[in-house]
């Protein structure tokens, strides 16, 4: 290296030279791309705007329902009528007798303890909310609107009022009052309800008392076994509805898997006409070929849409949508894999004086099999994934539930679970998949 | 074993129990298959049968009716046809929404890929301890429907392309993040050794030493996600909101007398899809051609 001469290195060193400094002009360039194309962005989807009308009151809804549910404790400002009810729905609706410890009432005033000090009295039109360091802050029903006094230095973000509602916010729960009702609402963990209704006779029970009554103790319905009795119980649950969910994901499901595996039936035999070391004729080619094009062209979207139509809405739709779709990739995916088989094994079995159909099953589909379904096992699982948005389409499985839930804004707790009954659901399809990837593939050799 | 089918002249062997015994795991494992085969069958029949009798209309009786819709529009198009022209310039700023969430959406999910790629790959993650959260994180993210994660958005940010935009890059940085650690695992450790034997920082190794040889690989598959997004952009603009898919919805929702609309939106989608396809898989050929040479 010492003994390079010197003379060629200063040309070499300016050629270099050069070429860094373009190389660092390009290393420029495409971040600034980026970042203009973005800056683009921002101002096309209005980001600004975005951050404004943004409810995060809404967001806050939501995530409190993944892990807690609430309870309403309703004046009805007419008839004067105390009820207690869970996520304030008549399904959740506690009898009178069987109030919770929490809420009373006496002599026309209910009672109701919030914890940690947090207290709550109705006395007629007037609610008192009492909130540890902060005192009392009285809100009124009058004829002419609904009013409040808050004691002096009351924080004001935890008030909202109007004439017609005010809302008061404590560290323990919330307290509303509006022309028509007054209501309370206490939060605790978990989710009331999920496994029995308080109609039920399992209800209020804890895990080991109700394990106990499965396996031994006296019969509830003198009909059946306690064990039956508590699985119908949770299978008709009225609030969860367990039955109508679980139906919902098979759908799912089973849109995925007959579309999936249909689709794959009939791609193949078209995959063989559209491959060129398989088939001769360049015009069956060429005519298959586009067949493909065309219909992965004219998306998913639209075939379900189209298909809807005709067939009604269904999972039997969901599942035609996603089979035409995947007779369009998985036709092109096959006969890609079936152009790049190695045709020394074919050749080998045509050696042995085999026919073409011969030739074609020990010689191609051998070869083709692991690749085929690895590709229709990746497949199975991220069709599980576009059920879900099918079925929203066409009407059918969780997807639809899940757009129901979101669109009459009540049900949050419904949306969560069905949240995390879509997430378990992918990822068991996803283990599932591979699991079988390895098992058939693996195993096959 | 083909000296045991072929052998000509078994007579004056001792009795060939090696070919009876092959003879009998062959029959075994064509058992196997068959049983496979018709628990496979038997699925996908009763599969049918249980989602027919789920639907609301029958699959015969749908399948006479299947091309009603499609005649139905095309006829009505047909008369209108010399809307059509004006209508699909109209339908144009909707139809460059959709590919502008489709390319933010990847560019941005490819942007997270990386990073999450690389700090989850085996000898090049920053911190090794932790390879395993961003895994599990890329696995999250992956699972995450789409549709589930712009439904939410739309709710609590309400309309427009954000959502959807912001859903789709997620589930593109775990698409992605997973292919792309795949192939830095193959990459070349050499190049990290040298720059790290000159003291080069994390950030240095990786878009010195690394990201010149995976590029050419993640850019094809970055290419291929755009596609798949600008399907996935239309669908959620019809469930959710933004995009060309949302002018389709409120197009069909109008039914008979929008149906040249719907057949403008179509075409409109249709040829861009292609495009991009084309375009996208000319590319990628030369992508992955130019590195093997």
């Amino acid at each position: 290296m010492t003994s390079l001469p010197l003379q060629p290195t200063s040309d070499l060193r300016g050629e270099v030279v050069a070429l860094f400094a373009r190389r660092r002009r390009f290393s420029f360039l495409i971040p600034a791309l980026i970042l203009a194309y973005l800056i683009y962005i921002a101002v096309a989807f209005d980001f600004a705007g975005i951050a404004g009308r943004a409810r995060m009151d809404n967001a806050a809804t939501l995530l409190s329902d993944f892990w807690s549910y609430k309870t309403h404790v309703t004046r009805d400002a007419r008839s004067g009528s105390v009820s207690v009810a869970i996520e304030g729905e008549a399904k959740g609706l506690y009898p009178r007798d069987k109030w919770p410890a929490w809420v009373k009432e006496t002599d026309g005033i209910t009672h109701i303890d919030l914890g940690r000090g947090s207290l709550v009295t109705y006395e007629g039109d007037r609610a008192t909310f009492t909130i540890p360091g902060s005192g009392d802050v009285v809100i009124e029903r009058t004829p002419q609107g609904v009013t409040f006094t808050a004691p002096p230095g009351f924080p004001k973000e935890r008030i909202s009022a109007s004439d017609a509602k005010v809302t008061v916010t404590g560290p323990q729960g919330r307290v509303s009052v509006s022309r028509a009702k007054t209501e309370t609402f206490r939060y605790a963990p978990g989710w009331e309800l999920f496994f029995f209704t308080i109609d039920s006779p399992f209800y209020g029970k804890g895990p080991l008392e109700v394990a106990a009554l499965a396996v031994s103790g006296e019969r509830i319905d003198p009909g059946q076994a306690n064990i039956a009795l508590m699985a119908s119980e949770f299978w008709n649950n009225r609030m969860w509805h367990h039955r109508d969910v679980a139906g919902a994901l098979f759908e799912t499901i089973l849109m995925a898997f007959l579309g999936t595996a249909t689709g794959a039936i009939i791609a193949l035999p078209l995959a063989f006409l559209a491959a060129s070391n398989l088939t001769p004729s360049r015009s069956v080619r060429f005519g298959v070929r586009r067949v493909f094009d065309f219909v992965r062209g004219v998306d998913a979207l639209i075939w379900t849409i189209v298909l809807a139509r005709a067939f009604g809405p269904g999972p039997l739709t969901g599942a035609l949508a996603i089979l035409i779709t995947e007779v369009g990739s998985f036709g092109k995916q096959f006969s890609e894999a079936l152009e790049n088989i190695d045709g020394k094994q074919v050749e080998g079995i045509r050696s042995t004086g085999a026919n073409a159909a011969q030739r074609m099953r020990f010689g191609v589909i051998p070869q083709l099999i692991p690749v085929l379904l690895s590709q229709v096992l990746y497949s199975f699982e991220s069709n599980t994934r576009s059920a879900t948005v099918i079925g929203a389409i066409v009407g059918g499985g969780i997807g639809l539930l899940l757009t129901q839930a979101i669109i009459t804004q009540k049900d949050w707790e419904d949306v969560a679970y069905y949240i995390l009954l879509i997430i378990l659901m992918v990822m068991a399809m996803d283990s599932l998949s591979g699991w079988l990837r390895k098992r058939l593939i693996k195993g096959g050799h | 074993m083909t000296e045991i089918v072929l052998d000509p002249a078994p007579s004056d062997r001792p009795p060939p129990r090696l070919e009876g015994e092959y003879l009998r795991l062959v029959q075994q494992r064509r058992l196997y298959s068959f049983a496979l085969l018709a628990i496979f069958l038997l699925l996908l029949v009763s599969g049918f049968i249980a989602a027919d009798a789920r639907n609301a209309g029958g699959f015969w009786d749908g399948l006479d009716h299947l091309g009603d819709f499609p005649a139905e529009v095309l006829s009505e198009a047909w008369a209108n046809r010399a809307r059509i022209p004006g209508l699909l310039i109209a339908f144009l700023p909707s139809l460059v929404e959709t590919v502008n969430i489709a390319a933010v959406s990847t560019l941005l999910g490819a942007i997270a890929a990386v990073l999450l790629a690389l700090l989850s790959t085996r000898g090049l993650a920053r911190w090794p301890r932790l390879t395993t959260v961003f895994r599990r994180s890329m696995d999250a993210f992956r699972a995450l429907p789409e549709v589930v994660i712009a439904l939410v958005l739309i709710y609590i940010l309400g309309g427009g392309p954000v959502p959807a935009m912001i859903a789709i890059a997620f589930h593109t940085a775990g698409a992605l993040g997973k292919l792309f650690s795949e192939v830095a695992e193959n990459a070349d450790l050499k190049p990290v050794e040298g720059l790290t034997s000159v003291g080069a920082t994390w950030g240095q190794k990786m878009w010195l030493g690394v990201i010149p040889q995976v590029a050419p690989d993640w850019l094809s598959y970055a290419l291929q996600r755009f596609e798949i997004n600008i399907r996935a952009s239309a669908i959620l603009g019809f469930v959710g909101s933004g995009g060309i898919g949302y002018d389709l919805k409120v197009a069909m929702q109008w039914g008979q007398g929008k149906y040249d609309q719907v057949v403008a939106i179509f075409l409109l989608l249709f040829v861009t899809i292609v495009i991009v396809d084309q375009i996208s898989s000319h590319y990628r050929n030369l992508l992955v051609k130019g590195r093997a040479q």
